[in-house]
């Protein structure tokens, strides 16, 4: 049972751990299920990646589209997005560039300045753009009469730039001159003007003059003729002829009518014209010209009134033309009307009366009579009528005729006025120029006076102040000599002492420098001399390393003559020089190793003859010394003490006691030491004691040499 | 050389001893045989004799230095004996 359930309790585990691996596999396969899934999610990432990115793009080129800055800066910063751009936009915008909004004011400009230039040529202005084209296009300004009338009104200097600057002198003077010049060649011009539009004008005023008083005299024919074919006394076949010469008088009269219109209008046209040439004139403004002017006026108005007179005297004939041609006209009509009642009364009859009197029957005739009585008595009643009628008529008539005469005597008033203004205003410039000119000459004699007064007055005040100036400048010169002298003397006192001052100093370092320079030339001798010394003491020191192993130095003669020339005045040198022992001179001496090597045979010997002095020294004791040498153990070297007690005087222990101090290189306590010795082994060691005596003697002069030379050297060697 | 001194005299005293000894032999041994029948006595003699020399003027030649030679030893004791005499004198006087 339990085993069962054992069993079951591990197959449950079995199948649990199964499971949980089955539950892996599961799992894996539901991973791997979930795959398919993962891939859609995948994909829905991609997607969004994709729209994210898309959308990116499309704002960013719709926002390029919309404002150009913004385009520029990508396409700045992101390389290759100006191609993109441009393929999806198209090329850039152009940049802005700046409007020129100069040139539309240049042409008011150029005129106003011209107008300027023309106004007021005398003022140096500075427009140095325009200074030249002005004076230039000044001349053919003025020529331009319609043109100035025009600029005036465009005063647009205000807008332009007020570059003022002064121009230099000549440039004005030439301006000046130009402008002259200009002016010149202005009043040419205007005169010519004037002379050739007077001369035009004038002769078509005598044209239109000559075809008014032509039409006149032809209105005048006209008028009479007319009279003449009214008035009835004349003969009938003088009245065809009349009428012919009326028709031809009429036909005259209104061509000459119209020649006088034409004329006249051709005039008055001149004359607008040479009024315009004489306005422009006037506002050129050149007064040279203003005579000229003047005159072309009074022709001008001369020419007018002439003119005017003339177109009166015309009309009044016209009047006077028109009433008798309204009185013809109305005999005309009553004639006509009686025709027409003759002929109503008498049909046969020709219309042409006048050529009746041979064709009338006696029905006609009494017809005739009776319409002619009738007429006779209707015109009785109409005379009696007008009669009555008269008066009102006249009255009327006279009212009219006031009304005209009134027109007429306005007309002729105002003209009057006009023309006598016209003189006035003529004789008032003719006056005004003559006072003008009188004035100018007043004023220039007066001028003349004035400025000869002043230059009385000048040169009077120009020698009293020439007078003081002098003795005032005579004042300031004097004291200025009187400082510049003082000055001068206190300079030339000040360099003097300065001079001396310097000289005094110069001389004193001067000497100072000698002294200096001797005491160097002194301490430099003593250097050299102490180099030489010690050098010398070096050569020596040399030559004592010339010793060979058993051989001698050289003879230190030399080094030593050497020494004692190159110090001949040191005493302390020539005593240490000549306190070297003659033999090291003359033979020189033992080096120390030698006579360390010599030491040890002497020490040997020494200790074999130990016990040999004056009183033993037979072979036996040579034998026994001998035998004592060599079985007497000792050490060979033993420190000595500081003092030396009799026992110590034993050769054995002096040999060691000088072996011991020759190995630590104290040649002269070995020497000591050996000194000590007695008997033979003293006499032995004779020879060895006297060389290193020698040498140390030597070495011990030189040593004291060679320290006074450096001594020296030292004390003649200068600090850096 | 004061050390080679020594040396030289041992070197004289050696041949000189040689040339004696063997002189004194030779002739012991010349006089052995010539004169005295080949005794050995004469040539013990011969070579005493020599020997003797030798080693007698070896110690000479050794201690010659300490020897005092007749001139230098009278010079010596007459200007000993005048000191010893001045100042006896002085003695004397005061």
């Amino acid at each position: 049972m339990l085993r069962v359930c054992w069993k079951g309790a591990h197959a449950a585990a079995r199948q649990c751990v199964c499971g949980k691996v089955k539950a892996h596999s599961l799992q894996h396969c539901r991973k791997y299920t979930t795959a398919g899934d993962s891939g859609s999610t995948a994909g829905k990432i991609v997607a969004a990646s994709l729209l994210t990115v898309g959308g990116g793009l499309g704002g960013t080129i719709l926002y390029a589209k919309w404002d150009p800055k913004f385009r520029a800066n990508v396409e700045k910063s992101v390389p290759y997005s100006d191609q993109l751009f441009e393929m999806a936009l198209g090329p850039p915008p152009p940049p802005l560039v700046p409007l020129q909004k100069k040139p539309g004011k240049i042409e008011p400009l150029q005129i106003s300045s011209l107008s300027e230039a023309s106004k007021e040529s005398k003022q140096p202005k500075a427009k140095a753009k325009k200074s030249d084209p002005a004076p230039v296009e000044a001349p053919p300004a003025v020529e331009e009469a319609p043109a100035p009338q025009t600029l005036e009104g465009e005063e647009c200097k205000d807008h332009h730039e007020p570059v003022l600057k002064e121009r230099p002198v000549e440039e004005v003077t030439a301006r000046l001159a130009q402008q002259d010049k200009a002016e010149q060649d202005a009043l040419a011009a205007l005169t010519a003007g004037l002379e050739e539009s007077l001369g035009s004008t004038a002769k078509t005023t005598l044209q239109a003059i000559g075809a008014q008083e032509a039409a006149l005299t032809a209105i005048a024919a006209h008028t009479n003729k007319l009279k003449d074919a009214m008035d009835s006394q004349t003969p009938p076949d003088e009245k065809s002829a009349q009428w012919k010469a009326l028709n031809e008088a009429l036909s005259e009269r209104t061509r000459a009518m119209e020649e006088a219109e034409e004329a006249l209008l051709k005039a008055k046209g001149e004359l607008e014209k040479l009024r315009e040439v004489i306005n422009s004139a006037k506002q050129s403004k050149i007064d040279t010209a203003r005579p000229q002017i003047l005159a072309a006026e009074e022709n001008l108005h001369s020419m007018i009134v002439d003119l005017d007179k003339v177109v009166t005297k015309v009309q009044t004939a016209q009047t006077e033309a028109k009433i008798v041609s309204q009185y013809s006209e109305l005999v005309n009509e009553a004639k006509a009307q009686f025709q027409q009642e003759l002929a109503n009364i008498t049909p046969e009859i020709q219309a042409n009366w006048k050529g009746l009197s041979g064709k009338l029957s006696a029905d006609d005739l009494n017809s005739l009579i009776a319409h002619a009585h009738r007429r006779i008595d209707q015109l009785n009643r109409e005379l009696a009528e007008q009669r009555v009628r008269e008066q009102l008529h006249i009255e009327v008539a006279l009212e009219q005729q006031k009304l005209e005469d009134q027109k007429a005597l306005e007309r002729a008033v105002v003209s009057a006025l006009e023309h006598s203004r016209e003189d006035m205003r003529l004789e008032q410039e003719k006056k005004v120029q003559e006072v003008r000119e009188v004035m100018e000459a007043e004023m220039r004699t007066q001028l003349r006076r004035q400025a000869a007064a002043h230059t009385d007055h000048l040169r009077d005040v120009l020698k009293v102040q020439e007078q003081e100036l002098r003795e005032e400048a005579q004042e300031i010169l004097n004291s200025r000599v009187m400082e510049q002298e003082t000055h001068y003397r206190r300079l030339t006192q000040e360099q003097l002492d300065t001079f001396t001052l310097d000289m005094n100093a110069a001389y004193a370092r001067l000497k100072g420098i000698e002294e200096a320079i001797d005491s160097h030339v002194i301490a430099e001798e003593e250097a050299r001399k102490a180099h030489q010394l010690w050098l010398s003491v070096e050569a020596l020191n040399y030559t004592l390393k010339s010793a060979g192993a058993d051989s001698p130095t050289e003879p230190l003669e030399g080094a030593v003559g050497v020494i004692k020339e190159s110090c001949a005045e040191n005493e302390f040198a020539q005593a240490l020089a000549t306190a070297i022992p003659e033999e090291s001179l003359s033979r020189g001496i033992y080096s120390e190793a030698s006579l360390r090597a010599r030491f040890y045979d002497i020490r040997r010997l020494a200790r074999r003859v130990a016990l040999i002095d004056e009183t033993r020294n037979s072979l036996y004791q040579y034998f026994l010394s001998y035998l004592q040498s060599i079985l007497l153990f000792e050490s060979e070297q033993v420190p000595p003490p500081a003092k030396l007690a009799p026992e110590d005087l034993d050769t054995f222990k002096l040999l060691a006691y000088a072996t011991y101090s020759i190995e630590r290189g104290d040649l002269e306590l070995a020497a000591k030491f050996v000194n000590q010795l007695r008997g033979e082994s003293q006499r032995v060691a004779q020879d060895w004691l006297k060389e290193a005596r020698l040498t140390l003697e030597t070495k011990q002069v030189i040593g004291l040499l060679s320290a006074y030379a450096n001594a020296v050297g030292l004390g003649t060697t200068q600090a850096p | 050389m004061s050390e080679k001194e020594l040396g030289q005299k041992w070197d004289r005293c050696l041949a000189d001893s040689a040339i004696k000894l063997g002189t004194g032999l030779g002739l012991g041994i010349v006089f052995s045989v010539v004169f005295f029948k080949r005794r050995t006595w004469p040539i013990a003699f011969g070579t005493g004799l020599g020997l003797g020399m030798a080693y007698s003027n070896c110690q000479n030649d050794l201690r010659s230095h300490y020897v005092l030679h007749s001139k230098v030893a009278k010079v010596c004791v007459l200007i000993i004996d005048i000191i010893y005499y001045h100042v006896l004198s002085w003695s004397d006087v005061t």
